[in-house]
């Protein structure tokens, strides 16, 4: 592990032992925060048990599904706004305002609009993540060399085969940066949701175990949800990594 | 054979300024050129005098202003024929592909059997030097060798007509003598005609049949220089006088354009 890691790890470490003190000698009150060693415990007996697993499928699933669409539509939304220079210039400004937007602000007419289930939450995770990979495509796209766009033609590639065998793995380093946004935006777009009006999901056990004092649910749940999105997160890092390694970028 | 491989007649070039406004940039011209089937052709002249856009609307990258290109009697116009293989000035090397994945890239679009394909590829990575390296990516390679991938990508599909613009550009002195004797010996065996750009005189001098010395922008070719060398020629040439008339002759031709180049006159020599 490097330097910078060590010190990162031992800030954590002590962050969670001084939680772990401070709840221990009463400074922090146990209706207010649980000793971490507690959150792990009750982790451990809440997914043995079992009660909350249709919550968690129905999160993970739901922002799993956001996931993937903003990414196949924000890559392919990607390559034909490049293409495009008048749609481009149009966009690029309303791409750059877009993360001002307060997204959840409209979630009552998305309810109305697609109704109870969890097609506005799904909405919610997409809409979140969606322009951060098309803006990341876009500056993939824009980074391919040109020499190797003359190389397509000469091989008399069409658009299509360019676009898979040349533009687009060129372009993969940053399109899996916009995937790592989508990522973080589908599961908060998703849980947020879940959070401010619907029946089902971690978000809403959150909010049901907050109402109720039951910090045995509560924590555990927000422990699983940060674990979830932190591996996720390392994993497309990692890969992210070693392909920019592979380009000597890195 | 009579009929020219590749005909440029009349060829002019001329861009649009970037803010569309004025009468856009005199790049190339006028040109006339016949290569012969199977002749070794160079074309020499001081940078930015047009050698990369003419290689360009010999594959039909570019469309010219005036004129027309023709490739084996067919007119050339939009898109490159079959038969045409080219390394570019810059590296096109694919960073995502190891560097057999690279050279096989053009292969695996034709109609070969895997074997024959494989064959080639590695035949290719022989001739390059670059077999230890068939695993490795472009990034894990230095520049030199890299344009040496590209030029492997270009020949193992065995084109009639092989362009490289200034493909030696990135390698040192023996190296490039080196690399010219195996773009000899594939010259011989496969029969293919060669246009070699390059901004090196001995090189251009060592290795063609011919040589087009080219005026300062808009390039036009001011002489073209028969070196009369034998077929089975090497880089051995260098020590023979014969070679240093070419190159004298070649410097002469240019000396005038390439001080216009780099902005100076005559005069203040
Ligand atoms: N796409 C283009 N648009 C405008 N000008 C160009 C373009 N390509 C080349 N030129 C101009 O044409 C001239 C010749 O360029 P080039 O053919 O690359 O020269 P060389 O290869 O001999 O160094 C240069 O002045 C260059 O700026
Ligand atoms: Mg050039």
């Amino acid at each position: 592990m490097t330097r910078a890691g060590l010190i990162r790890l031992g800030l954590i470490v002590a962050l969670l032992v001084a939680l772990e003190v401070l709840v221990k000698i009463g400074r922090i009150d146990a209706l207010t925060m649980q000793a971490p060693h507690k959150m792990a415990l009750d982790l451990f007996t809440m997914l043995k048990s079992g009660k909350l697993n249709k919550a968690i499928a129905k999160t993970m699933g739901n922002a799993g599904f956001a996931f993937v669409i903003a990414v196949s539509l924000g890559v392919l939304a990607g390559l034909v706004i490049h293409r495009l220079r008048r749609l481009r210039e149009t966009l690029d400004p309303l791409f750059a305002t877009y993360y001002a937007i307060p997204v959840f602000a409209f979630y009552p007419l998305l309810i109305l609009l697609l109704g109870l289930g969890d097609a506005p939450q799904i909405f919610i995770g997409v809409m979140l993540g969606f322009v951060a990979v098309v803006v990341n495509t876009l500056n993939g796209l824009d980074r391919v060399p040109r020499v190797l766009l003359k190389t397509a033609r000469v091989n008399g590639m069409n658009p299509l085969e360019t676009a898979l065998k040349i533009t687009l793995p060129s372009a993969a380093p940053y399109i899996l940066t916009g995937a790592k946004f989508a990522v973080a935006y589908s599961l908060i777009g998703v849980i947020g949701a879940e959070f401010i009006m619907s029946t089902g999901g971690m978000g809403y056990e959150i909010s049901f175990a907050y109402n109720n004092f039951d910090n045995a649910t509560m924590y555990p749940l927000i422990i699983l949800i940060l674990a979830v999105s932190i591996t996720i997160n390392m994993v497309i890092s990692h890969w992210e990594k070693s392909l920019l390694k592979r380009r000597g970028l890195q | 054979m009579t009929q020219p491989h590749i005909r440029l007649t009349d060829v002019e070039m001329t861009f649009p300024r970037p803010d569309g406004v004025g009468e856009g940039i005199h790049a190339l011209g006028p040109i006339q050129l016949d290569l012969r089937h199977g002749e070794f052709f160079a074309v020499v002249g001081p940078s930015g005098c047009g050698k990369s856009t003419l290689l360009e609307l010999m594959i039909g990258l570019t469309s010219p202003t005036k004129g027309s290109i023709t490739f084996e009697g067919q007119p050339i116009n939009g898109s490159c024929p079959d038969g045409i293989g080219v390394v570019f000035q810059e590296d096109a090397s694919f960073a995502w592909l190891t560097v057999r994945d690279n050279i096989a890239f053009g292969l695996r679009r034709m109609a070969l059997d895997r074997r024959e394909q494989d064959e080639r590829v590695d035949k290719a990575l022989a001739m390059m030097g670059l077999v230890e390296f068939a695993d490795a990516y472009p990034s894990q390679l230095s520049g030199g060798m890299r344009q040496r991938v590209c030029i492997a990508r270009t020949l193992v599909t065995e084109p009639r007509l092989i362009l490289l613009d200034e493909p030696f550009g990135a390698l040192d002195q023996q190296t490039r003598l080196l690399m010219g004797d195996e773009i000899l010996s594939l010259w011989r065996k496969t029969g293919a005609t060669i246009f070699l750009i390059t901004h090196a005189l001995d090189e251009a001098a060592m290795l063609a049949d011919r040589i087009g010395v080219m005026s300062s922008r808009p390039g036009q070719l001011i002489d073209i220089v028969e070196t009369h060398w034998p077929r089975d020629r090497d880089s051995r040439i260098v020590e023979q006088d014969a070679f240093g008339a070419v190159t004298a002759r070649l410097w002469r031709s240019l000396r005038v354009e390439s001080m216009k180049a780099i902005g100076k006159k005559e005069a203040s020599s």
